[in-house]
């Protein structure tokens, strides 16, 4: 069988999915009545309610009738370039210091550009490490971690 | 004269010279993101809103609501000069703004889009001055009960003018709602879904979710498509519009502020639908319709009057019930929580220095946003030319960077890049972002009040019918879900309406 509407049909089973999830961890805290809810009372029926709804969304999806969507491909390079960049950063923000760990996070996801060039990234990286020096850690006065380990603060 | 002292107190904050370099921060970097396209005042504000906890309360709004209205005035200079919105509210000014820069004219469609901008804004501060006391005194005669309902009908509100599929909408809402759960019950102290994680305890984020959804997913999706040159218009001429452009724009800007203040109110309206309302309303009405989309300039300063004073106005349901009308003022309410201030009603008895600080701001942030927008407009286009692929770096190095200091503490980034990718995957689906942040920031207030209710009511669920206020907002929330459903109307919906980020 074809699948008419694929975007509402696999949001539909997700809410189904999630839903469900959150219901069934509600049955874990105490559910009390209505007149003295427990902490598992209101999320429970928000669960039960999200996956009903969303098992409307997916048979609908199904019908013949239904408008025909497609979910597209994932572009994976941008995803892992952008977000796997911004994970390392979180990782080595402790051991490297903020100034090394922010010039490998501009490197790194600059490369996800379709017109990527090393030495515009370089410049990128270095003004934005200098423009978190002036405005972040001088200006607003946050608090990172800023050298690496073997060098200390 | 109780406003006008109340004006003069709000003055009185907003023209010291920090709170003014503030508003003048916010109107600056508003006007930045408006101008350039793919970086909305969702994103930026979401960015930017950790940051405000080093800042005093009224410093922190000021700023916030600055970027909000300055994202509308830098918005229609894109879409004037580039043919292209720079925001989504400006995607209206497009039509005939870019026919007038075609016909020469691009200063003159500059010049009274930003007038027509701080003449509604002008006007909408009035209005919030004038309303929002009355409205609160309304807002404490409230129960739990008809909190609860108000809720519904504002969550069902913000939806149902939306597009794409209404369930699916109220579906991503109580997605929202669910992760709001996410935390320590206030109640029994038990703490849900969290799984031993001791920074879920704390609940979840929300300026965490709103940067992946609207920072890092839009980030991808940008670079998927590639990067597109883009043409300029390079000729501004003259500031001043003729006497002919401004006979035929002043009574667009008067009704496209009329129909803005009144649609920003409404839940989910908000300057998109004010822009489409007006533009439709200017061409029903004149005498040579035709002209229209060929540079006619009641086009750009109907429209561009709307979507400021929609802007405005929706700030009027924020302070005075605590309920979000969309999703910058969701942003906004997180603002004024992580300050410890519990937004409703009694925030301008207990704050009036926060809350009138804030107007008068409105007001002198209108007037710095001409000034930035008209000499100035030369900067802006060079803005234009800078490559996305330095500017998205620099998206996410604020959004990292902003994140960590949320609580200094490197897991935030973590739960931002889950929902980076969980917000791309929405993207694929068509599921809206926007909904669930209202959910998210709303779960925790709606459980509270469906529980004080029921426990008030001894658990008969009759109570939300039976009190007639309660019962009113439940049936108005219900005939919108009916309204939407009968096709003709849907159609409309589908035609004029796009999530505004």
């Amino acid at each position: 069988m074809r699948i008419q509407g694929q975007q509402n049909f696999w949001s539909g089973v997700m809410f189904i999915v999630v839903g469900l999830l959150f219901s069934w961890f509600a049955t874990d805290y105490q559910m009390g009545t209505a007149a003295r809810m427990g902490p598992g009372y209101f999320p429970f029926w928000l669960g039960i309610i999200m996956a009903i709804l969303g098992a409307s969304l997916s048979l609908g999806a199904l019908s013949h009738k239904a408008e025909e969507t497609k979910v597209d491909r994932f572009d994976w390079k941008s995803i892992i370039l952008v977000l796997g960049g911004v994970a390392l950063f979180a990782l080595l923000l402790k051991p490297l210091g903020l100034y090394v760990s922010l010039f490998l996070l501009v490197m790194i996801t600059s490369y996800a550009s379709h017109d990527f060039n090393w030495k515009v990234a370089l410049a990128t990286a270095i003004f934005l490490v200098v423009f978190s020096y002036v405005a972040f850690v001088k200006g607003l006065g946050l608090i990172f971690p800023l050298y690496p380990w073997f060098i200390g603060n | 004269m109780e406003l006008f002292d109340n004006i003069m107190l709000g003055l009185s904050v907003a023209v010291t010279p920090e709170n003014l370099a503030y508003a003048f921060l916010g109107a600056f970097l508003g006007t930045i993101i408006g101008v350039l396209p793919g970086i909305g005042p969702l994103a930026t504000i979401a960015m930017l809103l950790p940051i405000t906890y080093v800042l005093p309360p009224v410093a922190g709004l000021i700023m916030l609501a600055g970027i909000y209205y300055g994202s509308q005035y830098g918005g229609s200079t894109t879409a004037i000069l580039v043919n292209l919105p720079g925001e989504i509210s400006a995607v209206v000014t497009v039509l005939d703004g870019h026919q007038m820069a075609k016909n020469g004219r691009a200063g003159a469609a500059l010049a009274l889009a930003a007038l027509g901008s701080f003449f509604a804004g002008c006007v909408a501060t009035l209005l919030i001055a004038g309303f929002a006391p009355p409205l609160a005194e309304i807002a404490f005669k409230f129960g739990p009960a008809e909190y609860f309902s108000l809720m519904v009908l504002g969550l069902i509100g913000a939806v149902v003018l939306g597009s794409g599929s209404l369930i699916k909408a109220i579906c991503m809402i109580l997605l929202g709602l669910l992760l709001g759960m996410v935390g320590t019950d206030v109640n029994s102290g038990v703490a849900r879904y969290a799984f031993n994680i001791p920074e879920l305890q704390d609940g979840i984020d929300f300026a965490a979710v709103a940067m992946g959804v609207f920072g890092f997913a839009e980030v991808m999706r940008n670079l998927e498509q590639g990067e597109k040159a883009q043409h300029t218009t390079s000729t501004i001429g003259s500031l001043y519009p003729n006497m002919q452009e401004i006979k035929e724009s002043w009574g667009a800007v008067v009704r496209g502020t009329a129909i803005g203040s009144v649609l920003g109110v409404l839940p989910g309206g908000g300057s998109v639908l004010a822009a489409f309302a007006s533009y439709t309303v200017e061409k029903k009405l004149s005498k040579t319709p035709e002209r229209f989309g060929k540079g006619h300039p009641a086009g750009v300063a109907g429209p561009e009057s709307a979507n400021n004073a929609g802007a405005q106005t929706s700030f009027i349901p924020m302070l005075t019930l605590g309920i979000p009308s969309n999703a910058v003022m969701a942003l906004m309410i997180g603002a004024m929580t992580i300050h410890n201030i519990q937004p409703g009603p009694q925030v301008i008895s207990s704050h009036p220095e926060l809350f009138w600080g804030l107007i008068a701001s409105m007001w002198v942030g209108n007037l710095m946003l001409v000034v930035l927008n008209l000499p100035l407009v030369g900067l802006w286009v060079k803005l234009l030319k800078i490559p996305y692929r330095i500017l998205f770096p620099a998206i996410l190095v604020f959004c990292s960077i902003g994140v960590y200091s949320l609580n200094y503490n490197v897991f935030d980034i973590y739960v931002t890049v889950a929902f980076g990718f969980i917000g791309y995957l929405w993207g694929k689906l068509g599921c809206e972002g926007a909904p669930l942040l209202l959910g998210l920031v709303l779960g925790p207030m709606m459980e509270e009040n469906f529980r004080r209710a029921l426990l008030l009511s001894r658990g008969d669920f009759m109570t939300f019918i039976e009190r007639p206020l309660s019962a009113t907002l439940l049936f108005l929330a219900v005939a919108l879900v009916l309204l939407i459903a009968v096709p003709a109307i849907r159609k409309k919906r589908d035609e004029t309406f796009e999530e505004e980020t």
